[in-house]
This record gives structure tokens, C-alpha cells and sequence, in this order.
């Protein structure tokens, strides 16, 4: 590690070739600007593959919709912590962005007119939150995700997007004057090499942190770097105690299984057979939004009425679906709970436990994905050259709980809002790139030689498993005053071992153990983000459900959540209440 | 259980060995991937792909006991007690189980795998019936794992001119698609004696796919529109 490092230059970069990554970079190869995507695997491996059920939009095939409605889901969905500007704003382009990937040739299921198919969905209704359910989820069978991203980098193949495939970014460079984005460092998996790429745009569409937990539903690769990147940049992290459970992953292996299985009419029994949900949320049942269904469902297992011989999870029942509708919409989640379950589901339910899904928390950005963050007397100053999008951001269309369907809308509305943004700052702002600090690159420097020269200390696996049990017991779906104050204390210990890993291999070719080691230091700032955020906040909303703070508390709490790596510091700001058009959704009483 | 595994790293091995490892594994390691993550805490300089751990991304494809498969899918109680591990045939090793690409990708994108309508977009979505929609099924799912195209003898000869099963399964998901216009062009970028025809049913691409896709069948629907535009 001597010697300075080699620089590329380019007018835009993209970190990240996930949905939103990829929707970017689209936009931008269309407009002739000098484009690096970079990317720790390759782009169809990303974790957008991994979606299910549907992208949200109101095309109305199937039944009445506006987006109106689907504007009021979502901040109901929310808890009223989502900003209402954001959320007009993604649904009023929902439909625009899923034509539009129709015409990229998105393999959506069919109506019999030729239309696209669509399904219900959880705490997706017609009429503002009457008891009639929308059939809002565009569906291509329950392989969405897949089918998504395939067509995404397809379009990007024809656009000839310079891709940069297994490249991890290590670090964010930034202008010491006024902390403009200048870039960021990377290296290169196959040869060792760091590079720094320096860029007038940097784009971080890094995905999600699912990996803090130990019972998740996200790919490996979900280890939250562009967060951790931010945070080490002195970026704060926004709302971060806001993490979804998804209803159903598969027990014992956490693999998900979509809210599509009950969008289609499946339902949770309990081990009398009790279709319980009709007892917690009698409108929407099973269908009610996923903070309300997850809770129920451990509530349920704590309560003694849990499945199994451990009596530790329930079971989603759909084999009154019938075979047809079965291997026709959810093939993939038969596949998975073959493999994964041990059980056909044409014949027999499928054991589920709540599961570590999506973080709604991330880099505090708009919705033109700029990312904004205190200055001064100002809650939201923009940081030149910054951008977020899709789970790594927090615009915050899904505040304190996501509704289904609503991340793969997130991916294509932001996505695209985030490159139209760069187009025209780069265009508004015809200059040379600004030259870089001296010190840039040091950082990332510091960070591999100390793992270089390191000869003993910690193991990753180690401390990393550490982490995942930490957050698992002490910030899972009910959380408790003295288990979070105790959390808090074990993750300190856990970053304070983070800083001191020791790899044993010192390969340059392909070292995956360094890689995974620099996955670590981002994970650890996510994670701590996530339960010094959660311990702080004293009131049940969305996905923080706190014991002894059972309600919420608009008074006190109706603000967002900022934390700074620095000292573990926390902030707040207010939420926008006020939407682009029309009247604020006044909070009230949330009930399904 | 015993696991005898395919190592080089170039930056310090001469050349390629097998290193056996004993494991213990757990009643929680259902996988193959399991035991991997397991042997990788042992040993962390074992270098392999994986990702979504449920059989979507496509990065952990191996050669497992001299067939290739994806790890995350693989149960351990399908296999037998002693497993050999290498890297996928054919293609170029970087380091231990992990393969140089590129040239898979390479193929894959020469078949044009985009959709190509030249007509003005309307304003809502292209109108397409579920029995078209239905052409689509056994193609799009295909995850680019490479298990198929690198199981095809065909491919091992002329990975630079045959473009391989994999590739050939995309090429037929847009000629399939009542959407695509640009029949004629695809057909022509494949009318080649290596491109398309190398392929002699050799079927391995059938029997390795681990989403259950069937590349031979797609190859023969193209190998009849190039004889129906013939004639």
C-alpha cells in the first residue's frame, strides 16, 4: 500500500447495480455522460433478485384505484413517519415507471384483456383504508425481483453502461471545504488494486443491512456499505431503528416467503388451527400491514399457541389455493418450501416465523435523491454531489413501516428521480472536477494496511455472528427498555472487536476474507445506528414496538431519527407533513 | 463429514491442488453452502461466490462431485458422505471454486438479451394474452449461473463461438416474446455453423439446471424458425 493511487475520472458514478442502482444508470448512459457502475457482484446477482410478490402501482387492471389511495396506504402504512411530499410524489410516478418497465420487456403476468396482472396486498385498499382490499401488486408470478432486475440490466446491456464487476467501494471522499462528494475509493476484487474514482455525481444505490440480524431474509451481501461508508464520512443515518420483519420467512432457514402467498388467499393458523389475525386486524386479517401481522405472530408463539414441537413458529396455510393458482402465481415460494421447509405447499402449510426483511432507515436524501443533512439553523442542506437511492436511502416514503411492493416502486421512482437530478446538476454546473484533498484515499489506505500488518486479534466470522446474535436478542420485533440499554452496551464492545480483525490471509487475488472483513466495519455502523436509535426512542411506531412505551407518541416522536457515527450522537428533524398537492394525512389512531 | 476441496490462489500456489477438511456440521447446515460457510471458518483463505443463499443470484454454482450445481440448493442429505468440490469446467480459475466470467457473459450478450419494438410505446402497457405471456415461462427464469453452459462439451471446445446453452435460452425468451420485432435479425445473428449448430443435444445443459430449465428444447424451437423461414 504505497504510492498514490491510481485515479479514474468520470462525470457520474453509481455505487451499487441493484433495481435503483440500474434504473439510474439508465437514465444516465441515455444522456452521454461518463458513467462507472460499480459493483461487489455482478449486477443480476443483486439483491433485488430476491423480491417476490410485486412492484405497487395503481394501473387500476383489476380494481378501481388512484393513487390517491395508495398515497394514503403508505403514509398510513408509515405510521405517519413517512414525508408526504415523497410519498405523492413516488405514487404519483408509479404507474409511469411500471409501463415503462413493461416496455423495457418486464415479463409481468396477464389479464385475459392483455393487461398486466396484479394481486392484493397487505395494507394495500381501495378508498382510503375502507375494508376493501386494492389490487394494487404487479405481478410477475412471485418472481418480480428476478424478473426486474434481469430486464433492467437487459436495458443496460443495450445501452452499454460501463460496468466496474466486483468492485467494492470502500470509502467516500469529500471535500474538506464544504463537504461536497468527490468520490470514492475502491478496490478491485480479482487483483487487490484500489482505485479512486472521481466523480462530479456519486450515486449510492448499496441496498439494505439485513445481515445485522441473525435471522434474516437478505443475501450476504446485504452488509449496509454505503451506510457505513456515509457514517464514516460524518453523513448521519436517518431512522434507522425503523427495521421491517417480514411475516413469513421459512423457520429455521429464513428464506422469504412473499405476502403474495396471502395477497392470492392464503392464511396464518396458530397450533389450534385458529386463523388468528382475524382477532388482531378483523378487517384486513392477514393482509393488514406487516409491523401488525409480525407482532401478532410472535405474540401468538409467546403466548403458548406457537406450531411445531418447540411450538416457535405458525404455519401459512395455502393448499386451498388449489394446484392451478399454486404453480401458476407462486411457483418459486413451491420451489423454496420444498428445498427450504421440507413441505409441498399444494398439500401442506408451511412453517414461518417473523424475519429480519428491510430497513427502512438509511442516508437521509429527498426525492430527487439528493442527500441532505443538517446545516446550520437548516435540517436538510444538500450535499453537492451526493445521491441515495432505494433501501441504502431514507427519503422517507416508507417511515416507520413499508408496505409490500412499495420497495420495488421506491427503486424504479427514485432510481430514475436520482438520475434525472444528476443530468441536470451536471448540466447547471458545466465544470472541470473540482481537484482532489490531498488526503484523499487515506482513509481506505489506513483501513487495508491495518489488516495488511495485523497478526493477531479477533476472527470475522467471530465477532460478526457476535453482532447478528446482539441485534437479534436485543432489537427484534418487541423490543424491551432493558434489553436495549443492555444491547447497546454489547455492540459497543462488538465495534470496539471490530477494530481489532485479524485476517490471516493476506492473498491479493481474490481475498474474500478481506472482503468480508470490510463488510464487517459497515455492518457495525449500521447496527449500532439501528440500536442507539431504537433504544433512544420512547414510543411504539411502525416497526419499533416498544414493551413499555406501547403507544405512539405524536407530541414527542413525530420527528425523524438522525444518528451520527461520531460519538454515537443522535439528532432529530421534523417530518414533512405537508404533500406536494392537496391536504396533509392528519395522524390518527392506526387500525387494520 | 469429509470435503476434499480445489485450491490456487496464484498470488502463492505454483499450481492447483485438492485439500481435504473434516467438518462438523450442524443439524442447522442443511446446505452445501452451509458446510462451505462452515470450512470457510476454518479455513478463511477457501475463496467462493455466494449471495442470496436460496437459489436466485446464480454466484455459488459449482462442480459438485463432478456435476455442477448451486451450493445454496444443495441438501447435504443428498449427498454422499465424502464430497469433492471444484471450480466450474471450462472456464478460466481466478482462485480456488471462483471462474472467470467473461466469456459466458460475453456470449449471453451477444444474442442481443433485450427486447427490441421499434414502434412508438402507447401510453399504457403493450397488450399481451396469457397464452403469449405463457411462451415466456422456462426462459425467464433462467438466473445466469453458468451451471449449463460450462456442463456443454460444445462450450468447452468453442467457448469464444458457440454461444452456449445459456445464452441460446435467452436468445429464444425475445424471439418467444410477442413483443419483440426483431425476429429476423436474432435469427440471422445466429445462423452460423458454430453459433447455434454446435449444440448435439448432448443434453447436459437439461440434466445440470438447477431451475429446472430445459436449454436443448429452447435451441430446437430456434433450429425450427430458422428451418420455417427457410421454406
Amino acid at each position: 500500500m504505497s504510492g498514490a493511487l491510481a485515479v479514474r475520472r468520470f462525470d457520474a458514478i453509481v455505487v451499487g447495480a441493484g433495481g435503483s442502482g440500474l434504473r439510474a444508470a439508465l437514465e444516465l448512459a441515455r444522456a452521454n455522460l461518463k458513467v462507472a457502475v460499480l459493483t461487489k457482484v455482478f449486477p443480476t446477482r443483486s439483491h433485488t433478485v430476491a423480491a417476490q410478490g410485486g412492484v405497487a402501482a395503481p394501473l387500476a387492471n383489476s380494481s378501481e384505484d388512484h393513487w390517491h389511495w395508495h398515497m394514503y396506504d403508505t403514509v398510513k402504512g408509515s405510521d405517519y413517519l413517512g414525508d408526504q411530499d415523497a410519498i405523492e410524489y413516488m405514487c404519483r410516478r408509479a404507474t409511469e415507471v411500471v409501463v415503462e418497465l413493461e416496455h423495457m420487456g418486464m415479463p409481468f403476468d396477464r389479464l385475459e384483456n392483455g393487461k398486466i396482472y396484479q394481486r392484493p396486498f397487505g395494507g394495500h385498499t381501495q378508498d382510503y383504508g375502507s375494508a376493501k382490499m386494492a389490487m394494487r401488486a404487479c405481478a410477475a408470478a412471485d418472481r418480480t425481483g428476478h424478473a426486474m432486475l434481469h430486464t433492467l440490466y437487459q436495458q443496460n446491456v443495450r445501452a452499454s453502461t460501463q460496468f466496474f464487476v466486483e468492485w467494492m467501494a470502500l470509502d467516500l471522499i469529500r471535500d474538506p471545504q464544504d463537504g461536497a462528494v468527490l468520490g470514492v475509493t475502491a478496490l478491485e476484487m480479482e487483483t487487490g488494486e484500489v482505485s479512486i474514482f472521481q466523480a462530479k455525481a456519486t450515486l449510492f444505490a448499496t441496498g439494505g443491512s439485513g445481515r445485522m440480524f441473525f435471522s434474516s431474509t437478505n443475501a450476504f451481501i446485504n452488509t449496509g456499505d454505503g451506510l457505513g461508508m456515509a457514517a464514516r464520512a460524518g453523513i448521519p443515518l436517518q431512522d434507522m431503528e425503523f427495521y421491517q420483519f417480514h411475516p413469513t420467512g421459512v423457520h429455521g432457514a429464513g428464506v422469504l416467503i412473499t405476502e403474495g402467498v396471502r395477497g392470492e388467499g392464503g392464511y396464518l393458523l396458530n397450533r389450534n388451527g385458529e386463523r388468528f389475525m382475524e382477532r388482531y386486524a378483523p378487517n384486513a386479517k392477514d393482509l393488514a400491514s406487516r409491523d401488525v401481522v409480525s407482532r401478532a405472530m410472535t405474540t401468538e408463539i409467546k403466548e403458548g399457541r406457537g406450531c411445531g414441537p418447540g411450538a416457535d413458529h405458525v404455519l401459512l396455510k395455502l393448499d386451498h389455493l388449489g394446484p392451478e393458482v399454486i404453480l401458476q402465481r407462486l411457483p418459486g415460494i413451491r420451489e423454496i418450501a420444498i428445498k427450504f421447509a421440507n413441505a409441498d405447499p399444494i398439500r401442506e402449510p408451511i412453517p414461518v416465523v417473523p424475519t429480519a426483511h428491510y430497513q427502512m432507515g438509511g442516508i437521509p436524501a429527498n426525492y430527487l435523491g439528493q442527500v441532505v443533512v443538517p446545516e446550520g439553523a437548516g435540517h436538510e442542506g444538500i450535499v453537492p454531489g451526493f445521491y441515495a437511492a432505494g433501501e441504502c436511502s431514507c427519503v422517507s416514503v416508507h417511515g416507520g413501516n413499508r408496505l409490500g411492493c412499495n420497495s420495488l416502486l421506491d427503486l424504479l421512482v427514485f432510481g430514475k428521480s436520482s438520475g434525472e437530478q444528476m443530468i441536470r446538476d451536471l448540466r447547471a454546473l458545466p465544470r472541470p472536477h473540482r481537484s482532489l484533498p490531498p488526503e484523499a484515499g487515506e482513509l481506505s489506505r489506513a483501513r487495508l494496511a491495518r489488516l495488511e500488518g495485523a497478526t493477531t486479534g479477533e476472527r470475522v466470522a467471530d465477532v460478526c455472528n457476535d453482532l447478528r446474535r446482539t441485534m437479534q436478542a436485543h432489537c427484534s420485533v418487541f423490543r424491551f427498555p432493558d434489553l436495549l440499554v443492555e444491547g447497546v452496551a454489547k455492540m459497543k464492545a462488538v465495534a470496539a472487536r471490530v477494530g481489532r480483525i485479524c485476517i490471516e490471509d493476506k492473498s491479493r487475488i481474490f481475498n474474500t476474507a478481506r472482503i468480508e472483513a470490510l463488510e464487517l466495519d459497515n455492518l457495525a455502523e449500521a447496527a449500532m445506528a439501528t440500536i442507539v436509535s431504537a433504544e433512544a426512542r420512547k414510543e411504539s411506531r411502525g416497526a419499533q414496538a416498544r414493551i413499555d412505551h406501547p403507544d405512539r407518541d405524536d407530541a414527542n416522536w413525530l420527528k425523524h431519527t438522525l444518528w451520527y457515527s461520531e460519538g454515537s450522537r443522535l439528532a432529530y428533524k421534523p417530518v414533512h407533513l405537508k404533500p406536494l398537492s392537496g391536504e396533509s394525512i392528519e395522524p390518527k389512531v392506526r387500525t387494520y | 463429514m469429509k470435503f476434499t476441496v480445489y485450491r490456487y490462489d496464484p498470488d502463492k500456489d505454483a499450481r492447483p491442488y485438492l485439500k481435504d477438511y473434516e467438518v462438523a456440521l450442524e443439524p442447522t447446515d442443511r446446505m452445501l453452502l452451509d458446510a462451505l460457510v462452515r470450512i470457510k471458518a476454518q479455513d478463511e483463505s477457501l475463496a467462493f461466490r455466494r449471495s442470496c443463499r436460496e437459489g436466485v443470484c446464480g454466484s455459488d454454482a459449482i462442480n459438485i462431485n463432478g456435476k455442477n450445481g448451486l451450493a445454496c440448493i444443495t441438501k447435504m442429505a443428498d449427498l454422499p458422505a465424502h464430497v469433492t468440490l471444484r471450480p466450474l469446467p471450462g472456464l478460466p480459475v481466478i482462485r480456488d471454486l471462483i471462474v472467470d466470467m467473461t466469456q459466458f457473459f460475453k456470449q449471453y450478450e451477444s444474442v442481443k438479451p433485450y427486447l427490441v419494438n421499434h414502434e412508438a410505446p402507447p401510453e399504457r402497457e403493450r397488450l399481451q394474452s396469457p397464452a403469449e405471456r405463457e411462451e415466456l415461462n422456462g426462459l425467464y427464469e433462467c438466473i445466469l449461473c453458468a451451471c449449463c453452459s460450462t456442463a456443454c462439451p460444445s462450450f468447452w471446445w468453442n467457448p469464444d463461438k458457440f454461444v452456449g446453452p445459456a445464452g441460446l435460452l435467452q436468445a429464444y425468451r425475445f424471439l418467444a416474446d410477442s413483443r419483440d420485432l426483431a425476429t429476423s435479425e436474432r435469427l440471422d445473428n445466429l445462423e452460423d455453423p458454430y453459433r447455434l449448430f454446435r449444440c448435439h443435444t448432448i443434453m447436459n445443459c437439461v440434466d445440470v439446471c438447477p431451475k429446472g430449465l430445459n436449454p436443448t428444447r429452447a435451441i430446437g424451437k430456434i433450429k425450427e424458425m430458422m428451418v420455417k423461414r427457410a421454406i
